[in-house]
């Protein structure tokens, strides 16, 4: 019994002794911080993403109120985040970016494209292509294992049944992992105001595509011919749309005979980025 | 007596008797020949010819001016029909001079020599450089530019590697029992071309006869003939190295830093083709074998031979093949395509039936840590997997990703049957790859 209410006792004088230390120290040796990094790390989407180019969401925020980095600086947030934090900062939001998103450009999966081998490694895109090249027979196209779906930190791809990746457009905020971990290149990012895409990045000559992909680039410049802007060139044996120059008017859609160009749907046509000679 | 080897270290299933008794058969030179103009580590060589141009046998048809580089000639005479890039062993196409043979074998004119050990120094690795000659034992890298360390390293030791460690091949078997004196010859040229006092050729225990023949033609005391404990990767460089002088390569090292230089018992008798006959390097004995070939057998294959026509000249396929491997089993590249061309570097054809061919799915690991009893460069398999598995390359390349010599044995001895040495490559490609960008 006695033993019990020495240690009860001491055991409380020590915590209140203690306490009152640590309420003392955190009042005197309270290091002053910025408080617009606190709210503006508030703003952000909170991902830690690095898209911005920083060590995450907080390094981005103390780097905006250092003055290191822009307002408009986060590609995820958008217009909607650039203004927030133009508003803490009392500052200009500057010219934000339109949003960016994914772009896969393959379209031959299992139903277009040709097997050249039984592939029982890992399932991961990267190993697959340092091994022998992988499984297709095109040494271009997507190799289907997701390894871009994995490193998603948002959750906006997907593979369907066909052993494509599919971007969830309204999901993708354009931080970059995907096209990182595409050995083969195959996925950019594009504005999202853009609608049409040539969804092929095969080198091969017109026939070696065709005996190993229904629906790849056989590089018969009809497009090329068909574009009002100029915005399609063909080089390389490959088909490629500079962004800055088209308008989405889907005219290279309707001659390619491949179906390698494929419109979105409720992307309407718009101004070009730069001034297109006549 | 306790036979020389390293720490680690697994054994497979040999299967050399299939062809070890075997005498080397000259196959015919096929009609149509692909000759890849990069069969090496470095840069690819320039086509010096065009398609309708008439070609010799032995002919220079790459020609390179790079620094890491070797050149390529026609293995025939005949015509060229084509530059373009046809299918490669490595799954891709490389560009390629395709010859129509003409089946004559008209030989260029050809800068014999009767004594070849009289050249000097500088003869001897100009000669080797115009022969086109690389490393025969898989690698491929350039010999001349092997025989030349940076600095001022000083080489006292050659080890010319006889021990052949993959199960399935016999070339260098067979190479040391038909022509031992070739290979004591291109040992003393090599050694003297790279300034080395001592030699020592190192023959795993599983290949006595040959011992036995060397040591009876080797007539000098600086060369030695070790036997070796049999065992995979004996024939690894840094393992050889290790086994046969007890020096230790440094870690990101290369072996001339310990003063030694391993060359192939195929280079070694190329480099006497070479300055004694004055011919390029057109030819090589590849071990066709495995249950999935009817007629087993060591074949001289000329460089750029179809897969498919040394098959052919083997019998065929024994019933429907589950696996056509270039090189061993434990290291070599599975093939999709048998229009590949053999190489320079291709040892073996190896093929497997598809009862051979079983696939397991990898089941969760047990840390049994038999992957880091064998691995035979001190690494941590499964440690390095799961840092592979996770993108993790910078604790990958803490824990020695780059030492890996990616010889199979972790994969091999695994009980769970997982895929150690995929993440593990891959690991050493992304961190390769980050020096890359960081140093551009």
């Amino acid at each position: 019994m006695n033993g019990t209410i020495i240690s009860l006792i001491s055991l409380g004088a020590l915590g209140f002794v203690f306490s009152v230390g640590l309420a003392v120290a955190a009042k005197k040796l309270a290091v002053e911080g910025d408080p617009r990094v606190d709210q503006i790390n508030e703003a952000l989407p909170g991902a830690n993403c690095g898209a911005c180019g920083f060590a995450g969401c907080r390094n981005f925020a103390e780097s905006v109120a250092g003055g290191q980095a822009q307002p408009n600086g986060c590609p995820v947030g958008g217009a909607a985040v650039a203004k927030k934090i133009a508003e803490i900062l009392g500052v200009e939001t500057g010219e934000v970016p339109s949003r960016k998103v994914a772009q896969v450009l393959c379209k031959g999966g299992h139903a277009e494209a040709t097997q050249r081998a039984e592939y029982n490694g890992p399932k991961d895109c990267r190993i697959a292509n340092v091994t022998q090249g992988g499984d297709k027979g095109c040494t271009y196209g997507c190799l289907g294992f997701g390894t871009c779906v994995a490193a998603c930190p948002f959750g906006a791809m997907e593979m369907n049944e066909n052993g494509l990746p599919v971007v969830f457009e309204d999901k993708c905020t354009g931080c970059n992992k995907c096209v990182e971990a595409c050995p083969r290149d195959i996925i950019i990012l594009a504005g999202e105001e853009y609608g049409v895409h040539i969804r092929c990045r095969s080198l091969a000559k017109g026939k070696e595509v065709r005996s190993v992909c229904q629906v790849g680039c056989i590089a018969c410049r009809r497009c090329e011919k068909e574009c009002p802007t100029g915005a399609i060139t063909v080089e390389n044996n490959l088909a490629e749309i500079n962004y800055d120059k088209c308008i989405v008017c889907r005219k290279c859609v309707k001659v390619c005979p491949t179906n390698t160009i494929e419109e979105q749907e409720g992307k309407p046509i718009i101004k070009p980025k730069v001034a297109i000679k006549a | 007596m306790k036979l020389k080897t390293f720490r680690g270290g697994v054994h497979p299933l040999y299967a050399k008797e299939l062809t070890s008794h075997k005498s080397i058969r000259e196959m015919k030179a096929p009609s149509i020949l692909v000759v890849p103009l990069q069969q090496h580590i470095g840069a690819p060589t320039k086509a010096v010819v065009k398609p309708g141009d008439e070609v010799l046998m032995g002919q220079v048809i790459g020609e390179t001016d790079q620094p890491v580089s070797a050149k390529v000639h026609s293995p025939v005479s005949g015509k060229v029909i084509a530059i373009e890039p046809r299918p490669h062993i490595s799954g891709r196409s490389v560009l390629s001079v395709v010859i129509e043979n003409d089946e004559q074998d008209r030989w260029v004119k050809l800068d014999t020599h009767f004594d070849p050990i009289q050249l000097s120094r500088e003869e001897i690795l100009a000669k080797i450089f115009e022969a086109g000659i690389v490393g025969m034992g898989g690698a491929a890298f350039p010999t001349s530019v092997k025989l030349k360390p940076p600095g001022q390293a000083k080489i006292d030791f050659l080890i010319i590697n006889g021990s052949e460690c993959e199960p399935y091949l016999t070339a260098d078997h067979r190479m040391m029992i038909e022509s031992p004196d070739d290979v004591i010859l291109g040992a003393k040229l090599l050694a003297k071309a790279v300034g080395a006092s001592k030699i020592i050729i190192g023959v795993e225990d599983n290949k006595l006869d040959a011992i036995k023949v060397l040591e009876e033609k080797k007539g000098s005391d600086a060369i030695s003939i070790v036997a070796l404990d049999t065992k995979y990767p004996q024939g690894g460089e840094k393992q050889l190295i290790k086994a046969l002088t007890g020096r230790e390569v440094p870690s990101h090292g290369l072996p001339f830093q310990v003063g030694v230089i391993v060359h192939n018992i195929g280079t070694a008798i190329a480099t006497v083709e070479a300055t004694r006959d004055g011919r390029p390097l057109i030819g090589r004995v590849v071990t066709v074998t495995g249950s999935g070939v009817s007629e087993p057998d060591n074949l001289y294959v000329r460089i750029g031979t179809p897969i498919k026509d040394v098959i052919e000249a083997c019998g065929g396929f024994n019933g429907e093949p589950g696996k056509v491997i270039i090189g061993g089993p434990m290291m070599g590249l599975a093939q999709f395509d048998l229009d590949a061309p053999i190489m320079k570097a291709t040892g073996g054809v190896l093929v497997f039936t598809q009862d051979e061919t079983v696939q397991y799915d990898p089941m969760p690991c047990i840390k049994c840590s038999r992957c880091v009893d064998v691995c035979p460069a001190y690494l941590l398999p499964l440690r390095l997997e799961k840092y592979g598995m996770y993108d993790l390359w910078d604790e990958a390349a803490d824990y020695g990703a780059m030492d890996c010599i990616e010889c199979g044995c972790c994969t091999y001895i695994c009980p769970s049957k997982r895929h150690l040495l995929h993440w593990i490559r891959l690991a050493k490609n992304e961190i390769v790859s980050a020096q890359r960008r960081q140093n551009s």
